[in-house]
């Protein structure tokens, strides 16, 4: 899944950790321990996975994404723009008689809308994707983990930040250990005094 | 892995006897019948009406021959791609494409008939004086289109007996060869249909304006096709889940990407409908104009009482269904699917009588007998529907990728 609800706050002083990272063995066992956070109402967490595990967006609870009300906005506006362009040209800037039509030829302009059309929505779909999971993030508190490295590979991971309203350092990490979990560990909070450092890990 | 374990009883997925579905065949048939005979008497009222009802009956045979071809090419695509996901569903189609050679025998004979009525290339003398109809000929003339109509029933019948016949021999054998064997004859059953589907748009509705040509009319034809076809499957699915014989074997992620065909196949209607329309627009060629001038514009001799059909189906069959079936809750939600895909239905219906009725009227006109002829094919399409349904599993049953498509999910 993306890291659509892991996001640093601006003030993690008064955290001793960035959250609990937990791995899991097998996907059926992250299904579970998913619907079970989701459950005990976690709301600032995420589950890491290598692939893509089906249905795991309901076990934790995900509501529907709302990139799609964006492309029909950007789409909408890109088909909007161009039809507003072409009638603008052929009326006013360049009014030309083209093959003894009038002016406002619309269906003319229909293959150039539909294409403006396209290519906003194919936009608003990539760079809101983007924007949606906050990408490009150069740097992010889990990569200090060295287990965590095996979510490429073939880690099942959850994490539970700490500014979470339910979390606990040693309650979540023991609700965690009872899911099922293979290895549970603490994941040290970026030091702002390390900055500059390029965010490499001590 | 959402769900627990479903549980699909064996006896569920075949219609048994006295269910609603089992009298199916029976009451269509008898509504068929008795539509077909009225059509029959009131055909026989005046020389108008005769030639009402070859055109009316164009219609209703028409239709419904698209739902069955639409089938067929889900059929054939099916196999062709290897796809897992629509097995549960793909029986319906097998079996709706078998309705081709029933409807085949509604053609032949009232076309047959209707000739001189239906298409002016037929008129000997009206080719003396015209150029153009001399010099399409060697086409259009009576023995090459029913030589050629024959053909186009022939293959789609065999191919639709060939897929149906030997994905029931796999409910038996459970012989996974026999998968292989369709998914290698497919390509070259896809070649042959789109061939002859082509071809048959051109020769029964294209021909009905003989000076008319357009080289994107059996896209065209194709596109209408194949929106009807999976706006029938929808239905028929629905139906079956409500009838408790698709209870836990079709899921909201089966539906959702019937309703994903069908959106796109109503946009590239749309696509095709209005390249069409905009090339014979720009280029403003006289003998290319004239179906276009008959059915939007009119001219003095022809008054524009065609313009809100063109209207509507560009509205209907494009501008609202676009925005209806875009959304995701719509195409999982069975209530709004199932209004999507009548709505597709009876807006596709419109389409084709579109296509035929300005041949024969100028100004837009209903008749009575546009109702009977479609009670009349729809009843006898229904019973050999229903009687085909009737006559084993509705999935199939030992398709090796019959798992996978029950355990669907859509990412």
């Amino acid at each position: 899944m993306g890291l659509m609800t892991l996001d640093v706050p601006e003030a993690t002083a008064g955290y001793s950790h960035y959250g609990v990272l937990a791995r899991f063995e097998t996907a059926k066992a992250l299904y579970r321990a998913c619907e079970a956070v989701r459950d005990a109402g976690y709301s600032k967490w995420d589950a890491l996975t290598p692939f893509p595990v089906h249905g795991l967006e309901k076990a934790m609870g995900l509501k529907p994404s709302k990139l799609p009300f964006l492309v029909l906005a950007t789409g909408l506006s890109g088909a909007g723009l161009g039809f507003a362009l072409q009638s603008w040209v052929h009326i006013k800037a360049y009014p030309l008689i083209i093959s003894g039509k009038p002016l406002f030829t619309w269906p003319a302009f229909v293959p150039v809308t539909f294409e403006l059309g396209v290519l906003g929505a194919a936009l608003g779909a990539v760079l809101g994707m983007f924007a949606f999971n906050k990408l490009p993030t150069y740097h992010h508190p889990l990569f200090r983990s060295e287990n965590f490295a095996r979510v490429t590979d073939d880690g099942l991971f959850i994490a539970i930040e700490a500014w979470d309203p339910k979390y606990d350092d040693q309650d979540t990490a023991e609700f965690l250990s009872g899911l099922g979990a293979v290895e549970v560990e603490h994941v040290p909070i970026d030091d702002p005094a390390e900055e500059g450092d390029g965010g490499a890990a001590a | 892995m959402a769900h627990g374990p479903r549980i699909v009883r064996l006896d569920q997925l075949v219609i048994q006897p006295g269910s609603g579905w089992a009298r199916l065949p029976l009451i269509a048939g008898a509504v068929g019948l008795v539509f077909t005979v009225v059509s029959i008497v009131l055909a026989t009222g005046s020389k108008e009406s005769t030639k009402q009802f070859f055109h009316s009956w164009l219609v209703a045979v028409v239709f419904f021959l698209c739902i069955g071809l639409g089938c067929l090419f889900f059929v054939l695509i099916h196999h062709a791609t290897k796809a897992g996901w629509g097995v549960v569903v793909r029986r319906l189609a097998e079996n709706l494409a078998c309705t081709v050679p029933v409807l085949a025998v509604l053609f032949i004979p009232v076309v047959a008939l209707g000739m001189y009525d239906l298409f002016h290339w037929t008129h000997a003398d009206a080719v003396a004086h015209d150029r153009l109809l001399q010099v399409k000929e060697p086409w259009l003339n009576e023995t090459g289109f029913w030589i050629r109509t024959v053909i186009y029933f022939v293959v789609w019948s065999g191919l639709a007996l060939y897929f149906r016949n030997t994905s029931r021999r796999q409910d038996e054998s459970g012989d996974e060869a026999l998968s292989h064997r369709m998914a290698r004859f497919s390509p070259v059953a896809v070649a042959l249909f789109a061939v002859t589907l082509t071809f048959a748009g051109f020769d029964w509705l294209m021909s009905l304006e003989p000076h008319w040509y357009s080289t994107m009319f059996g896209v065209y034809f194709f596109a209408g096709t194949v929106v009807s076809a999976f706006a029938a499957l929808t239905v028929f699915t629905l139906a079956f889940e409500r009838s408790g014989h698709f209870r836990g074997v079709v899921t909201g992620e089966h539906f959702h990407d019937l309703g994903k065909l069908l959106f796109a196949f109503t946009v590239f209607w749309a696509y095709i409908a209005f390249s069409q329309f905009f090339l014979i627009w720009y280029a403003n060629i006289p003998e290319e104009t004239n179906w276009f001038l008959s059915r939007l514009d009119g001219t003095d001799l022809n008054p524009a009482s065609w313009r809100p059909a063109t209207l509507l189906l560009a509205i209907g069959h494009f501008a609202v269904p676009f925005f209806f079936l875009m959304p995701r809750t719509i195409k999982r939600n069975r209530t709004l699917l199932l209004i999507g895909a009548v709505w597709m239905l009876a807006i596709h219906l419109w389409d084709v009588f579109w296509l035929v009725m300005p041949n024969l009227h100028r100004e837009m006109t209903f008749s009575l007998l546009d109702v009977t002829s479609l009670l009349g094919v729809g009843g006898v399409f229904l019973a050999t529907a229903g009687w085909l349904l009737g006559r084993g599993s509705l999935v199939p049953s030992r398709d090796p990728r019959l798992v996978e498509s029950l355990a669907f999910e859509n990412i």
